[in-house]
């Protein structure tokens, strides 16, 4: 990856930190601190990773898909589609607000471009991700299917199903990222129910792992371009990225308090000063 | 009169199974999944005519829902399949958000439902699905009532976009209907045309309301109109309230328990329109257990002699 590009990159992630500060200041909902610690994955894939074209079309074909599904980092996918040019910018300032397409959780019914398929509750997302992948082989489509999961969200069932059939049936054009926090709302991870050593469980189960701090451009990125071309060897990938919830903010990270709680005005103010206007406020 | 008879006996779950093989050969995004009973569903020609359009997910009822909703993503029509327990309750919530909330041109194929089930017994016998899937915005509830009917169901509904719940059976059943019909979704279908009162049946009872409504002609000198209500969800309330208009009172027949089914669809319509007398031969708020299909429906309060004595109540209450 070229200097250049991270310039631009270290910027849109502090404008998208911005943006989602302030949406979930507005509305005084949300879940900023998993969104936080996203961004650079969200903006790595929007703005170097992922072949796509404009305008959005749902079934995406020759196109590089993305599916979340820990649905509730919505503002940090909200925002970066907007800044990606999806929509309108200023289309941000509706969010959660009655009779917007930026549900509080990612929704295909009011038709928002990007959103392939609704998210929230927990553990369907990979399900999903494996169908595109599937149909995408049926139709001779080279491109990829990504997606990201929480790790509290590892305590699904259907997790495992679906981790199981991706390796069984060779779903090698799928790569898969774990946003490995350590937290969820009820407190660190390793307290309310231990994922235990996560990554060998995948391996166990099949699938090529690969490991990379999410909050660090060039190892998120160096390990996004590794799983790229360890995909069609016949096995599903999964990018298991160590992230700082709340990352950006200091008052907010490397907590579970900001998982689901909105700053109030001071603190608003306080996470603005940490965080440069770079592409302008919507 | 139109007079219903059979030669023949089929299970509706062969209505599916063969119509999803002429689907096979005719519409290339078609694509089967079913969650370890390829034989229980009649799969077997689909998958062998067009095995690359076949997932065998195993055991894993609610990854088989969130693939299928994947695949329709990307512009395929998938085709679910398995027990009618195991297509709904236990995959509700990933039905309601990424099929029905999401859209998504799924079809989900729910064979072995109801008492009719048999031997198996409560834990597989769900009463409940019709229920639980007609809450869902965006639904579609089918339920056919014979071999034929089904497989005009099973074709129908690729050419229809958006969720739909095919619900069928495992007892060999009579084959009564036509078998070039053409299966038009939502739209109530009057079998025996009668001036006393209306039995709108669905599934395996329609059958049931006919012999039913031959007793009630020669032992009762009630002469009752049938309607097969094969779509439950959209219901087809123009044809109810216009042949209660006619009859002035109705009989509901369905292997599904009151709660959630035909019956109270019916009855909310009555509510919001006219008031008619309605019988409801349905499960009361029970779980069934393992027997012969036709002793279950005897003991559960569905059989012919059910239907008759509902119709002569609702006459009565005119």
């Amino acid at each position: 990856m070229s200097s250049i590009d991270k310039e631009k990159l270290e910027k849109t992630c502090t404008q998208v930190r911005r943006d989602i500060v302030r949406m979930v200041h507005a509305v005084q909902s949300g879940h900023p601190g998993g969104s936080l610690g996203c961004a650079e994955y969200f903006v790595s894939l929007y703005f170097h990773q992922l072949n796509y074209s404009l305008p959005f079309s749902m079934e995406g074909k020759g196109e590089d898909l993305f599916f979340l599904s820990n649905g509730h980092i919505s503002p940090v996918w909200y925002s970066t589609l907007a800044r990606a040019g999806f929509f309108e910018v200023n289309e941000l300032s509706t969010f959660r607000k009655l009779g917007s397409r930026l549900q509080g959780h990612p929704a295909t019914e009011e038709g928002l471009p990007g959103i392939r398929i609704a998210s929230g509750s927990l553990g369907q997302g990979l399900s999903v991700a494996i169908g595109t992948a599937l149909a995408k082989k049926l139709d001779g489509d080279n491109s990829l299917v990504h997606v990201l999961m929480g790790d509290g969200e590892q305590q699904e069932g259907q997790v495992w199903e679906a981790a199981m059939f991706a390796a069984s049936n060779k779903v090698d054009n799928l790569i898969a990222t774990i946003d490995y926090n350590g937290q969820q709302i009820d407190g660190p991870t390793e307290e309310v129910n231990s994922l235990g050593d996560l990554g060998a469980k995948y391996e166990a189960f099949g699938w090529s792992v690969i490991k990379c701090d999410g909050n660090d451009l060039d190892s998120l990125n160096a390990a996004l371009d590794l799983a790229k071309s360890m995909s069609g060897k016949g096995k599903p990938i999964l990018n298991l990225m160590t992230t700082s919830m709340g990352k950006g903010v200091d008052f907010m990270e490397g907590t579970h308090k900001w998982h689901g709680a909105a700053p109030n005005d001071d603190q608003l103010a306080t996470a603005l000063n940490q965080l440069e206007e770079t592409l302008g406020d919507y | 009169m139109t007079k219903y008879t059979f030669t023949e006996k089929k299970d509706t779950r062969s209505g599916f199974g063969d119509g999803l093989t002429e689907l096979g050969r005719t519409n290339p995004n078609v694509m089967a999944l079913c969650a370890d009973l390829v034989g229980s569903l009649k799969m077997a020609d689909f998958i062998k005519e067009n095995p690359e359009r076949f997932v065998q997910i195993g055991i894993a009822e609610a990854n088989m829902i969130g693939i299928a909703a994947g695949l329709a993503t990307a512009g395929k029509i998938p085709f679910t399949g398995t027990f009618a327990n195991f297509s709904t309750g236990r995959v509700y919530d990933q039905i309601r958000q990424s099929v029905a909330y999401s859209e998504k041109n799924v079809k989900i194929c729910a064979s072995h439902a109801g008492l009719t089930l048999g031997e198996d017994g409560a834990t597989h016998q769900i009463l409940e699905d019709v229920g639980m899937m007609k809450m869902l915005p965006n639904m579609t509830v089918i339920n056919p009532c014979d071999y034929n009917q089904t497989k005009a169901a099973t074709i129908a509904i690729a050419d229809h976009e958006g969720p739909v719940y095919l619900r069928f059976g495992r007892p060999k059943w009579p084959i009564f209907t036509d078998p070039n019909q053409k299966f038009e979704i939502g739209k109530a279908l009057k079998l025996v045309d009668g001036p006393d009162v209306t039995i709108f049946a669905t599934g395996h009872m329609v059958w049931k309301a006919i012999e039913a409504e031959e007793i009630l002609r020669e032992k009762e000198g009630i002469n009752a109109e049938i309607i097969n209500i094969h779509t439950i969800k959209p219901l087809d309330e123009a044809a109810i309230l216009a042949s209660l208009e006619k009859t002035g009172c109705g009989v509901s027949a369905e292997e599904h328990q009151i709660a959630g089914g035909l019956g109270e669809s019916i009855a909310s319509t009555l509510v919001r329109n006219k008031l008619y007398p309605l019988e409801i031969v349905a499960v009361n708020d029970s779980f069934g257990e393992s027997g012969e299909p036709e002793k279950l429906l005897d003991k559960y309060g569905l059989s012919v002699q059910d239907i008759v004595n509902a119709a002569i109540k609702s006459v009565s209450r005119k």
